[in-house]
């Protein structure tokens, strides 16, 4: 027994029938919980009044955004040495979660700027890095959109996301050696060491994130699964001689 | 190797080839910006660094469909994948070419449009410099969205969309260099970043693209 | 309703912004993927009646 098991189409369709339903229901109670608890259950920042309320998105959706594109990373990683077709498939069904994230990061972000910072957009080292993020998921999709052969199109995006996360990182330093930020430090106390969230807020924020994190799981194992069938499904049609 | 570069730069500087081509919208969007925001000289002299380099950078950016498509085309490119010169060598060669049909152009031009946007004087070498320094890097990464897009048909928007974002690093430190320059301030740090970029693209890139181009011709 | 104070447009439109896009992607997905079910369903019929 080992994981690469799972590299099995039939045998990942089968496990993933079997663990969506918890996966989905896991993902609903955590994000409806964490999310009711923050607007409803707590109190306001004595600073950001209300606004505060929109870290139970913002928040979650940038961790997502930036976990989707490391997790297409390893998948491609792993179809460049293994080629597993599930591997690559899965980095193809993670893309278009991955850009949806970093849209809800950006427009929540903007929204909760607009009355603290006074703009809606400031050309900030983290604004900036996400906006050229959110680019890479658009090229990245287009690429996988524009070629036919389906293996050449998985090779292709494996080395684009390859290359990519190099010059993402490159850009990152780039941006913060152009501009000074107005952006707060980090909320999530593992990549600091400190926490600079009080507990009445982290507490449903954290759950949010568990939330965030099981939803973008179930999405892209569910996605997994309706390319693997597309690709069944055409490989059926074209042996029986009929184009799809 | 040579003989690859030569043929290159011929069929570059023949009819139908992209010299000048890049030269031309260089000189036209320079030529555009005072037009769209003002002829005050003090705004211009502020905004001429990053004026130029990103006029360079979209000339750059116009030119890679040529790069390999019409070696695509024709079949050179089947030949190249096959031939016993490596096709990382190949590619670089390619590369080159570009650059000394685009980017070395860009670079000799850019003081001289430099006046036209009032340009601090001490700003010309500073964005002579960067450009030289950084223009390459712009033909290595773009020799590697061409090579992504090769086989796809109009896939010159995908490969703007694609090469862009790759471009920002090298944008951002080369523009940062001319502009600190520019404004009478030590440049040599972003200079740094930027020739690092540049060095680490050339020695690394042509292997992205080598094994790009064998996918997509496969 | 929490008293949202005078912020309340801005953080009624962060959420209905988000769960809407959230919205959006999972009713793509979901149509997607019982379209891709039909597909395979068709697909082997028909290659089961060509034997």
């Amino acid at each position: 027994m080992s994981i690469w098991q799972y590299a099995n189409p039939v045998k990942f369709l089968a496990l993933s029938s079997r663990v969506q339903p918890y996966l989905w229901a896991a993902a609903v109670i955590c994000v409806t919980t964490g999310l009711l608890w923050g607007f409803f259950g707590t109190p306001d920042d004595a600073r950001q009044g209300s606004t505060v309320k929109i870290i139970y998105l913002h928040v979650p959706a940038a961790l997502m955004a930036i976990n989707a594109w490391f997790m297409m990373l390893i998948a491609s990683l792993i179809w460049l040495v293994r080629r597993h077709h599930v591997s690559a498939l899965a980095a193809k069904a993670a893309a278009p979660v991955g850009i949806v994230m970093t849209l809800i990061a950006l427009v929540t972000g903007a929204i909760w700027g607009q009355p603290m910072w006074g703009t809606w957009w400031a050309w900030d080292p983290r604004l900036t890095s996400f906006l050229i993020l959110f680019l890479f998921y658009l090229g990245y999709i287009a690429l996988w959109e524009a070629i036919e052969d389906p293996d050449t199109a998985a090779d292709l995006t494996s080395v684009l996301c390859l290359v990519g996360s190099v010059f993402a990182i490159l850009s990152r330093y780039a941006v913060q050696f152009w501009n000074q930020g107005l952006h707060q430090g980090t909320s999530v106390p593992v990549a600091t060491g400190g926490r600079t969230v009080a507990d009445v807020f982290f507490y449903p924020l954290l759950v949010s994130m568990v939330g965030f994190g099981l939803l973008f799981l179930a999405l892209v194992i569910y996605r997994t699964g309706t390319e693997i069938r597309l690709r069944r499904a055409a490989a059926m049609r074209a042996r029986t001689g009929r184009g799809a | 190797m040579i003989a690859l570069l030569i043929r290159d730069l011929r069929l570059a500087f023949r009819a139908g080839g992209g010299f000048g081509l890049g030269l031309a919208f260089f000189l036209i969007v320079t030529v555009l910006v005072p037009f769209s925001v003002g002829p005050q000289a003090d705004l211009l002299s502020s905004i001429a660094p990053g004026v130029l380099w990103l006029g360079a950078l979209l000339a750059c950016l116009l030119s890679l469909d040529r790069l390999l498509a019409l070696d695509y085309e024709d079949g050179t490119l089947d030949l190249l994948v096959t031939a016993p010169l490596p096709l990382e060598a190949a590619l670089s060669i390619k590369a080159l070419a570009h650059w000394l049909t685009t980017g070395l152009p860009l670079v000799i031009a850019a003081p001289v449009l430099g006046v036209l946007l009032n340009l601090p004087a001490n700003g010309f070498g500073w964005v002579v410099v960067s450009l030289a320094l950084g223009t390459p890097a712009l033909s290595v990464i773009g020799t590697f969205g061409a090579a992504l897009t090769v086989g796809i048909k109009r896939g010159g928007l995908l490969m703007s969309l694609l090469v862009l974002p790759l471009y920002v690093p090298t944008l951002i430190f080369g523009a940062e260099a001319a502009r600190r320059g520019a404004a009478g301030l030590d440049g040599t740090t972003p200079l740094l970043m930027l020739a690092g970029i540049t060095f680490g693209t050339i020695a690394l890139m042509p292997f992205a693209s080598a094994a790009v181009l064998r996918m997509g011709l496969r | 309703m929490p008293e949202l104070g005078k912020y309340a447009i801005e953080v009624l439109s962060a959420y209905a912004a988000s769960l809407g896009l959230l919205g959006v992607l999972i009713g793509i997905t979901l149509r997607r993927g019982r379209a891709a079910q039909a597909t395979l369903k068709a697909a082997e019929m028909e290659a089961k009646k060509n034997g």
